[in-house]
Formats: C-alpha cells, sequence, structure tokens
C-alpha cells in the first residue's frame, strides 16, 4: 500500500517501464496514417470506407446501451428470491450464451423481425382494422434496427453475468445491516448492493463494449453498411485487398486499443481508491 | 411493571432436523426490562446469535413468540419496518455501507425509511457522531477508520432509528485489545442514559459494570441466569463453572 509505489528492484530502467506492445501499435498506427497521406490509392479507400465510421459506432453504442439496461434487469432477476424469475432470466441467459452471436444475429433479422411484426398487428388490431396505421411486415425493420436487436439480445445475457457477479461480490453483512435497519429489499438493492457491485464490475462492462465494436463487424452479413461492409464493397471491386482490409483493421484498431487503455487507467485508479 | 421485551418458548431450527439439522434455540424465554442490560454469554454455538437476530427478524422463529413493547415481533403479518425500527442491530463486522462517507452511513436510514428530511437526517448524523466521539470523521469512509472507529459509527447509525431496544453481537471480538475500551465506553454511555440493551459479549468487565442480569446459554438453552455478581461470583450450574474457567 505504501512500499509498492516503488518499483520492484531492477525493474525501474526506463526501457523496462515502456509497454514496448503500445510503442509498436502506436508506431505502426503513425506509418499507416504517414503512408496513407502519401499514397493516392490509400486516401480513395479511406474515402470509401471512413463512412462506415458512424454506422459502426452507432451500431455498438445503441446496442451497448440497450443490453446495459436489459442486461442490469436480468442480472438482477438472476440474484431474484422469486424463484420464477430467476429460473426464467437463467433459462435466458443460458440459452442465449450457448449460441454463436451470428446465429442470433440471422434468427432475430430473419425469423424474429417477422414474428415482432405479427406480434406488433395483433396488439394493434384495433387500429390497422380501422386504417389509423399500416400493418406491419417483416422489412417494416431496416437492417440496422434488426443488426441492434440481434446484439442488444444478445450482449444482455453476457453483460448480466457481469452484473450478477457485481451484486454477489457485494459484502453480504452490509445487506444484513440494511435489512436490520428497516431498507425495503428494493431500497437495499438500489441504495446498498447496486452502487457497489458496479463500481467492481465498471472495468468488465468497458471490456464489453470494446467487445461490442468489434462484434458489430458481424451486421455487415446483412448488408448494414459499416466499416466491415463498405470494405468487403470496396475489396470486391478493385481487387486490392491488401490495402482494404488495411485500413479497415486500422479504423477498428483505433477505437479499441484506446478504449482498452482507457479501461486500464479505470482499473487502476479504482484499485488505488480501494487501497487508499 | 412487566417486561419490556418478552421472548417466550422460542424455538429455531436450521436445516431439517430428521436429518441433521441445528436446534440452535430449544425453547428460551427471556424478559428483559425497560432501561436494562442483559449480557448473554456462553459457548460458540450455543445459540446467543439466532436468539439476537430473531429480535428483530432477521431470524423467523419456528415457535413461540417476541414482543417488544406493545408490538408483537413474531405475529403473523408483523410490520416488519416497524420491528427493525424497534431494534438496533450492532454487528461483531460493523457492516458499515462501504461505499458512503460515515456521515451517510448514519443518515441514510432516517431519510429512506423514516422520510426525515435529508438536511435534518445530516444534522442529526453529526450530532449522533459527536457522541460517540468521531466529530472529526464524518467524511472519511469506513475503511478510513479503525476498527473501533468503525465500530462507533455503526453503533450511532442503529442509534440513528431512535431504536427501543439496542442488540449487540459480539461487539468488540472483531476489535484489537487497545480499541475494545472506546467501544465498551460508548455502550456504557448508552446503558447508563437508560437504554434497553441486549449484549452477546465476553467482555466481563463490561458486564460486571453495566449489566443488570447475566444469562448464560448453552446448546440453545438458558443454563443459568442472574445478577453478574452471582453468575460470575457463584455460578451454580456445573457447565457454567466449566464456560468461565475456559474464558476467564
Ligand atoms: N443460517 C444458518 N444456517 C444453518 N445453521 C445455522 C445458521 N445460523 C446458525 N446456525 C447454527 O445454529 C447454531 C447456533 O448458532 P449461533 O450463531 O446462534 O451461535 P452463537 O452462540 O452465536 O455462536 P458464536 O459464539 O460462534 O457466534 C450453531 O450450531 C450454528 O451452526
Ligand atoms: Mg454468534
Amino acid at each position: 500500500m505504501n512500499a509498492s509505489a516503488r518499483p520492484p528492484s531492477g525493474a525501474s530502467t526506463l526501457a523496462s517501464r515502456i509497454p514496448w506492445w503500445l510503442a509498436a501499435l502506436v508506431g505502426f498506427g503513425v506509418l499507416a496514417v504517414a503512408g496513407a497521406l502519401a499514397d493516392d490509392g490509400y486516401r480513395v479507400i479511406f474515402g470509401a470506407v471512413a463512412s462506415g465510421f458512424g454506422v459502426t459506432l452507432t451500431v455498438a453504442l445503441v446496442s451497448y446501451a440497450f443490453s446495459l439496461a436489459l442486461g442490469l434487469l436480468l442480472g438482477m432477476l438472476r440474484v431474484s428470491t422469486f424463484r420464477p424469475a430467476m429460473e426464467a432470466a437463467t433459462f435466458y441467459v443460458e440459452l442465449v450464451r450457448g449460441l454463436p452471436m451470428l446465429v442470433i444475429l440471422y434468427y432475430v433479422a430473419f425469423v424474429g423481425a417477422p414474428a415482432l411484426a405479427g406480434i406488433l398487428n395483433s396488439l394493434l388490431a384495433p387500429f390497422i382494422a380501422r386504417g389509423v396505421i399500416e400493418p406491419f411486415q417483416g422489412r417494416s425493420f431496416d437492417f440496422a434496427t434488426r443488426a441492434v436487436l440481434a446484439l442488444t439480445l444478445g450482449y444482455a445475457a453476457f453483460i448480466s453475468e457481469i452484473f450478477r457477479a457485481g451484486i454477489e461480490s457485494v459484502d453480504k453483512g452490509q445487506i444484513e445491516a440494511a435489512h436490520a435497519l428497516g431498507f425495503s429489499g428494493a431500497q437495499t438493492m438500489v441504495r446498498v448492493v447496486l452502487p457497489q457491485a458496479v463500481r467492481n464490475v465498471l472495468p468488465a462492462l468497458a471490456n464489453e463494449f470494446v467487445a461490442i465494436i468489434k462484434d458489430s463487424a458481424l451486421v455487415s452479413v446483412l448488408g448494414v453498411q459499416d466499416i466491415t461492409q463498405l470494405g468487403k464493397v470496396y475489396a470486391a471491386s478493385t481487387f486490392k485487398f491488401f490495402e482494404t482490409y488495411n485500413v479497415v483493421a486500422f479504423l477498428y484498431l483505433c477505437m479499441t486499443v484506446s478504449l482498452s487503455l482507457l479501461v486500464r487507467v479505470l482499473e487502476r485508479r479504482l484499485k488505488g481508491e480501494v487501497a487508499r | 411493571m412487566s417486561a419490556f421485551v418478552e421472548i417466550r418458548d422460542a424455538v429455531k431450527t436450521f436445516g431439517d432436523p430428521a436429518r441433521g439439522g441445528v436446534l440452535a434455540l430449544d425453547g428460551v424465554s427471556l424478559d428483559v426490562g425497560r432501561g436494562d442490560v442483559v449480557v448473554i454469554i456462553g459457548p460458540s454455538g450455543s445459540g446467543k446469535s439466532t436468539l439476537l437476530r430473531s429480535v428483530n427478524l432477521l431470524e423467523r422463529l419456528d415457535s413461540g413468540s417476541i414482543r417488544i413493547g406493545d408490538d408483537l415481533v413474531t405475529a403473523r403479518g408483523a410490520d416488519l419496518r416497524r420491528i427493525r425500527e424497534d431494534a438496533g442491530m450492532v454487528f461483531q463486522a460493523f457492516n458499515l455501507f462501504a461505499h458512503l462517507t460515515v456521515l451517510e452511513n448514519v443518515a441514510l436510514a432516517p431519510h429512506l425509511v423514516r422520510h426525515v428530511p435529508k438536511a435534518e437526517a445530516r444534522q442529526r448524523a453529526a450530532s449522533l457522531l459527536e457522541r460517540v466521539g468521531l466529530a472529526d470523521k464524518l467524511d472519511r469512509r469506513p475503511r478510513q477508520l479503525s476498527g473501533g472507529q468503525q465500530q462507533r459509527a455503526a453503533i450511532a447509525r442503529a442509534l440513528a432509528m431512535d431504536p427501543k431496544v439496542m442488540l449487540f453481537d459480539e461487539p468488540t471480538s472483531a476489535l484489537d485489545p487497545e480499541m475494545i475500551k472506546e467501544v465498551l465506553d460508548v455502550m456504557t454511555a448508552l446503558a447508563e442514559e437508560g437504554m434497553t440493551m441486549l449484549v452477546v459479549s465476553h467482555e466481563m468487565g463490561f458486564a460486571r459494570a453495566a449489566a443488570d442480569h447475566v444469562v448464560f446459554m448453552d446448546q440453545g438453552r438458558i443454563v443459568e441466569q442472574g445478577s453478574p455478581a452471582r453468575v460470575f461470583g457463584e455460578p451454580v450450574e456445573e457447565r457454567t463453572r466449566d464456560f468461565l474457567r475456559h474464558i476467564l
């Protein structure tokens, strides 16, 4: 706690303190940018692919936000003392975690969307009959929406496990103290358990965002115009596979490496606070 | 005057008794007068914690009854919140809320449970913390305090709900010797102010000085009880004598 502020002897030389993997990554990044600026071909590829950046980020962000909310709900249900809720949540989580993300994506896109349309139609039948709203069809939901829905359903399951672990990591004695003070179950959860649970799993939650950015590339199979899809189309029409996928990889790395670094900083911060 | 806390034939089993379940309380009856301090002693596993925890419904009895004042704790459908307002609890491991400051720890329950306005709750919390000698630690986190300071904060937190009776479950067992006294001093002061207290503790000095009544438990039963001088000085039961020889 105090002595550990000094690095262990022999490890204090400058060379040993530089994270070489990071230096190498940044070096390649700089080379890539410099090369791209000098090379017209690369500049064209950047132009063709970069517009997918916003789509990738939007799909990832929106799916992440929804899966955080759904994951928190599922995580709380999994530790619920109300047995049917616990069983139902566990069923869902185990089911989804047992499927490849790509299969979930196909399922939601081609089975789920028409089914959802059918459900909405029967729910809103009176309005549709009177012509107030158009009946829904599978294609009422564009593929970006279906992709977000699929990623949300998948990641909610992963994230619920993180929340569950966080909730279970909270000291039982504090929960008992809350009960002894007259807190209701909900008050105990919101005021005592969740603040500590979330704090404990913050780095793990942030890592899920990195993961969802990478998995968002799967939406390209639905034709959603993200980085991967634009790269695929460009490479197929120009046969510049090497250059195109360099650019694609570079764009992903910009997002994921910088986020991973932030997570490390966050982790160190949280640890420091606990030690204090 | 009749008893203020009245425990009648309390029975509590953990697990299935047919398959090696534990009979933690085997028909315990105990009366505590208003303002009395009762110290409960006994070997590990004798049911002391279970008895205490039954008084504020952290455990539910299989049979028997417990009353605090006019409230029948063990009534079917008893108002859980009200029972827990009646009885404040102090734990061996302090159990302060780690993410809150000391002041917030004390102010939270009155605000949340009794809807005391936030500013008022904080003000009262500050004066309670001053009473236990922590006026200069209001904004610290629990982990920044010594064990003794944490336990005093935990006592203030329980007092903030204006309990009619205070339950202490081995409040000094987790403390380094030099911190035991500061906690016992707070408890002694509380006793002198007339608080009704049930204390599980093997601190003989405290029991002699503050207790009106000492109860010796073994295997889920009260084996012997009486004034501290009587139980410690002239124990009648062999098991009591054995136990006292053991801890003295
Ligand atoms: N939640 C529980 N589940 C199962 N058994 C329990 C539980 N709580 C207590 N017991 C058992 O009930 C008996 C009485 O336990 P209790 O904690 O009341 O004893 P105690 O006198 O407080 O002991 P100690 O001095 O070790 O704290 C013990 O045999 C214990 O193992
Ligand atoms: Mg105990």
